[in-house]
């Protein structure tokens, strides 16, 4: 073995490591020379300097929430304020057992047992030095209950803040929405340094499309504190901007007449103002109390809320998308007269049934015995199916479809509140992309026939059926339709509206096509056997309108829905189409009931009774 | 001798026990410090710094096992010890737990870092190495331990952890120079560091790199990686000669310093005892080694004196390495104060360490005999 070369020598092998422990201590006393070096320079040469950084870091940036704008109708009335209101904050690293105290405000009922895990997820997300919201809008009830437990409860504090109050309720929340505490998703949108002292967000509706200019931007202030924490001094101030008011082209007392027209029901009314897209009425029912929704609604009320089975948080005007049924009639026959398949007075002879050539499948018209001879006029006034199943089948799906694209359908209207959806005219294109078998996506004839009369494939939003119904009153002159209308600086008091934004008006400009078309609506109303001439009479002014019955294909399954409930979810949705007054049309609505069964006797006096409340102000 | 000196009651337990009473006392120190700044550190939190004090227990109960070990089981038991921690660490790098981006941990019914049983098993197992063969090393044998060394250290530094890789490299090392390695190993060793920086700085993760650039220039980055020096030079250098007094620390108590507890507990040292606290704790340190080597000199054969140098000499170097880094002397490494910072694992292995000193020195005379 190699190693015997060299014999293990302990004594000279100690006195080795003996100089090496030298050398280390020399190592341990050198190095620790440089610590203690260092120290010295940090605290006694630098002591000055570091002692000046730290104070500054004791000078804090408070931010200073802005006040958010108000929300008015088109007369001025308020919508959406600000009042004060109390909150609880806490400031977790000064209470001493968060989970007892925690328990202590369920015990009071300040915080609902439901919320308790949210408020404790709340808590570990922040710092413990910060201060923050728990619970807000807090009742007199909750106040007393505080004031009573506070000597055991350090560490919370009651604030007055001002909170978002909906004068009208719940009417009108589909058009404002609510706001509510910010959550981590729309910390992702906002600008930190502009929320730095704002606690609540648009969260749906108006007061999140019109977010930016709602809340301004939040101002601050450099203070002051002590070790602890506290404010000592007040050192400077930079004042927060407020947000703009939003001035609606809402009219609050037609909103309310719409609302309670469709009261019990579920569905939708829109009313524009043909001469400018500005939005009157935005209805949709059931809705909901947006003052519940901005105080921070419990887990389990919006649990509740979100599974009712007439879904009142779904915004109907805006999202729903219903087939238009015969209120499609006018369109069609436009684009008829517009692409020379049919002239006004040629008779069409309905017997109650249309077949396709070589086909003995038989399309009925709603009235079995038919309406005999009938003209473009005549076939809106009586709604005949038969008219419409032959004129679909002339102009072909392409120019059907793309004429009622003109109107505004199966697109966004571009409506200022976000979240719309497009509704669909189909075409043979889009049904190869929209279903998977091969068998599917062939574009049957008879597919067209039902388009004719607004069945089929066709969806449309209330607000889209407003906008077309707009479109006919003004004859294809076309406005993107809003809800905001101009803006008031608070501390000014100046208002600026905003000038009307026009889309590409319909291609069809003979006056003489939309007369036949609109006298048909006006037939409608008044004519010997108009589908809805109960509505008409005894108004001040003449009014154009159509009727609309759609057949509902999917009904909502499930066990906790019981048969009845089923059983009228089946029956035939509502709608009405109108505008008035004829000669000068101020004013378009659309209304669409679920399941309201007929659109002449159900859907047609809420219609009436918009107009009226719009062009008969009580004022 | 000392075995003929009087002894009380207290002198009989410790010898019954196997321990050091000078050795003792230093680290008791340590601890009392440790667990005052943990309290002002943990915002007041007295269950913290009861944890804590569970957590020194059980390190406690490792340094009572470790010293009634006989140094000759230690010497055995080295190259198991090393092996056993290659396995497990092969095994974190395979299925281990990922904690911040690292994958450090494994579960073996605790959850637990086999990097730092390395920081004992590379000694044990050199020392066992170098027992028996004829000091200085040869150079066939010094090749021999660096491959012992490297390997556990790159398989750590690939976690990655490069912290502890560093301090793996450095207790291996350490064995080495004890052995009496010659200085003109040393100074080649030295050059080639120094050739190899450019190297390392190739290899680096974008994160290290950016925490050395921090080190040369922190306000260039003052919310992000920066941060952590800027705040903790402040707090330091803030607390003057009799610093801000316990729990009086304004960067401590709003939070401005980062880490306080575990990494930068040494910046609340410095920031509410002052420059007079911060010696005193390094005085304390300064025993505890100075006792360590006091054992190793005396120690009986060349494994214990190696394994009493090494571990005398390693605890120095964390603290070196942690105390630099806080004030802003070397990068942002996760190396915490040793004994003062709060968590488990490393409070355990250095205990463990002491354990053995303890066993080194109180189980002489058996072995004289």
């Amino acid at each position: 073995m190699a190693r015997t070369l060299r014999i293990k020598d302990a004594w000279a092998e100690q006195q080795l490591f003996f100089a090496r422990v030298l050398v280390a201590v020399a190592f341990v006393v050198v190095a620790s020379g440089l610590i203690v070096g260092r120290l010295v320079q940090l605290q006694v040469v630098e002591y000055d300097y570091y002692s000046q950084q730290s104070s500054g870091n004791t000078i804090r940036v408070v931010p200073v929430p802005p006040i958010r704008g108000l929300i008015l109708d088109r007369h001025g009335r308020t919508l959406a304020e600000n009042t004060p209101s109390y909150q609880l904050e806490i400031t977790p690293e000064q209470v001493p057992d968060l989970p007892a105290t925690l328990e202590r405000l369920v015990a009071i009922g300040i915080i609902a047992p439901d919320d308790l895990q949210d408020v404790k997820n709340l808590v570990r997300s922040r710092r413990k030095f910060d201060t923050f919201v728990i619970a807000e809008r807090l009742t007199d009830l909750q106040l007393a209950a505080f004031a009573v437990q506070r000597p055991w409860l350090p560490g919370l504090e009651v604030q007055a803040r001002l909170g978002r109050r909906y004068p009208l309720g719940p009417f009108a929340s589909h058009a404002l929405g609510y706001v509510g505490g910010i959550s981590a998703d729309d910390m992702k949108e906002l600008d930190r340094a502009a929320y730095a002292g704002t606690s609540q967000v648009g969260k749906i509706s108006i007061e999140r499309s019109y977010e930016p200019d709602l809340h301004g931007a939040s101002g601050h202030e450099d203070v002051v504190v002590n070790a602890h924490g506290r404010r000592i001094e007040v050192l400077g101030r930079t004042p927060s901007t407020p947000g703009r008011d939003l001035l609606l082209s809402i009219d609050a007392d037609a909103q309310l007449v719409a609302e309670n027209a469709l009261a019990g029901r579920r569905g939708a009314a829109v009313a524009i103002d043909p001469r400018n897209g500005e939005v009157l009425v935005f209805a949709s029912v059931p809705n909901y109390d947006p003052n519940i929704m901005s105080a921070g609604i419990g887990r389990r009320a919006y649990a509740a809320l979100q599974e009712d089975i007439d879904r009142p948080l779904f915004n109907r005007a805006l999202r729903g998308q219903y087939p238009p049924g015969s209120t499609i009639k006018p369109m069609v026959a436009l684009a008829g007269l517009h692409h020379e398949v049919r002239r006004a007075t040629d008779r069409v002879w309905c017997g109650g049934s249309f077949s396709l050539p070589g086909s003995s499948h038989r399309y009925r018209d709603w009235k079995p015995e038919g309406h005999g001879s009938v003209d473009m006029t005549g076939s809106i006034e009586q709604s005949c199916d038969v008219y419409y199943y032959g004129l679909a089948r002339d102009l072909g799906i392409e120019r059907l479809g793309g004429f009622l694209q003109q109107f505004g359908l199966g697109g966004n209207t571009g409506l200022d509140m976000a979240g719309e959806q497009g509704g669909l005219v189909p075409s043979p294109a889009w049904k190869k992309t929209a279903f998977k078998s091969r068998a599917n996506q062939v574009w049957f004839p008879g597919e067209t026939v039902i388009a004719g009369i607004g069945q089929g494939y066709l969806l449309v939003t209330p607000l889209q059926l407003a906008h077309a119904t707009a479109t006919i009153a003004a004859r294809g002159q076309r406005f993107e339709p809003r809800l905001v209308r101009g803006y008031r600086d608070p501390a000014t008091g100046a208002t600026e509206y905003l000038p009307p934004r026009p889309l590409p008006p319909v291609a069809d400009q003979d006056p003489a096509h939309w007369d036949v078309i609109i006298k048909g609506m006006e037939d409608v109303l008044y004519g010997g056997r108009g589908t809805a001439r109960a509505i008409g009479a005894a108004a001040k002014y003449r009014m154009a309108g159509k009727s609309g019955t759609a057949q509902v294909f999917t009904v909502a399954q499930g066990a906790k829905y019981n048969a009845a409930q089923v059983a009228e979810r089946r029956r035939d949705h509502a709608l009405f189409i109108a505008f008035a007054p004829l000669e000068d049309p101020r004013v378009a609505v659309a209304v669409v009931i679920e399941n309201g069964e007929s659109g002449s006797k159900v859907a047609a006096p809420v219609a009436r009774a918009i107009i009226e409340a719009v062009l008969e102000p009580r004022t | 001798m000392s075995a003929r000196v009087e002894v009380g009651p207290l002198g009989r337990v410790l010898r019954t026990l196997h321990l050091d009473g000078l050795l003792l006392l230093g680290i008791g120190g340590v601890l009392v410090m440790s667990l005052l700044a943990l309290y002002s550190a943990e915002s007041q939190d007295l269950r913290e710094v009861l944890s804590q004090g569970a957590r020194i227990g059980v390190a406690f109960a490792a340094l009572l096992v470790l010293a009634q070990v006989p140094p000759q089981w230690l010497r055995t038991a080295g190259p198991f010890v090393y092996a056993i921690g290659l396995v497990l660490l092969v095994a974190v790098l395979l299925k281990g737990e990922i904690s911040m981006g690292a994958r450090r941990w494994i579960d073996i019914g605790i959850r637990f870092q086999p990097s730092e049983l390395m920081k004992l098993g590379v000694p044990l197992f050199l020392g066992w190495l170098l027992h028996e063969r004829p000091l200085p090393p040869s150079f066939p044998l010094v090749l021999g331990t660096l491959v012992i060394i490297l390997v556990p250290a790159t398989l750590i530094a690939v976690q990655p952890d490069l912290g502890t890789s560093i301090l793996i490299v450095l207790s291996g090392a350490i064995v080495i120079f004890f052995a009496g390695l010659g200085w003109k190993y040393i100074a080649a060793a030295a050059a080639l560091a120094a050739a190899a920086m450019p190297a390392l700085w190739l290899v680096m993760h974008d994160y290290q790199r950016r925490r050395v650039l921090t080190l040369l220039d922190p306000e260039s980055d003052p919310l992000g990686a920066g941060y952590h020096i800027i705040q903790s030079k402040i707090a330091i250098g803030s607390g003057g000669l009799f610093g801000k007094g316990w729990l009086n620390g304004t960067q401590g108590q709003l939070e401005f310093l980062p880490e306080r507890h575990t990494d930068f507990i040494f910046a609340v040292i410095g920031e509410e005892f002052g420059l007079f606290g911060a010696l005193a704790l390094l005085a304390l340190y300064l025993f505890v080694i100075g006792r360590g080597l006091v054992i190793a000199a005396n120690a009986p054969d060349t494994f214990t004196r190696l394994l009493a140098g090494t571990l005398s000499l390693t605890f120095f170097c964390y603290i070196f390495v942690n105390t630099a880094m806080v004030m802003g002397l070397l990068p942002v490494v996760g190396v915490p104060l040793p004994l003062v910072s709060a968590g488990g694992t490393s409070m355990v292995t250095l205990m463990a360490g002491f354990g053995i000193l303890m066993s080194i020195q109180t189980h002489r005379k058996l072995v004289a005999r």
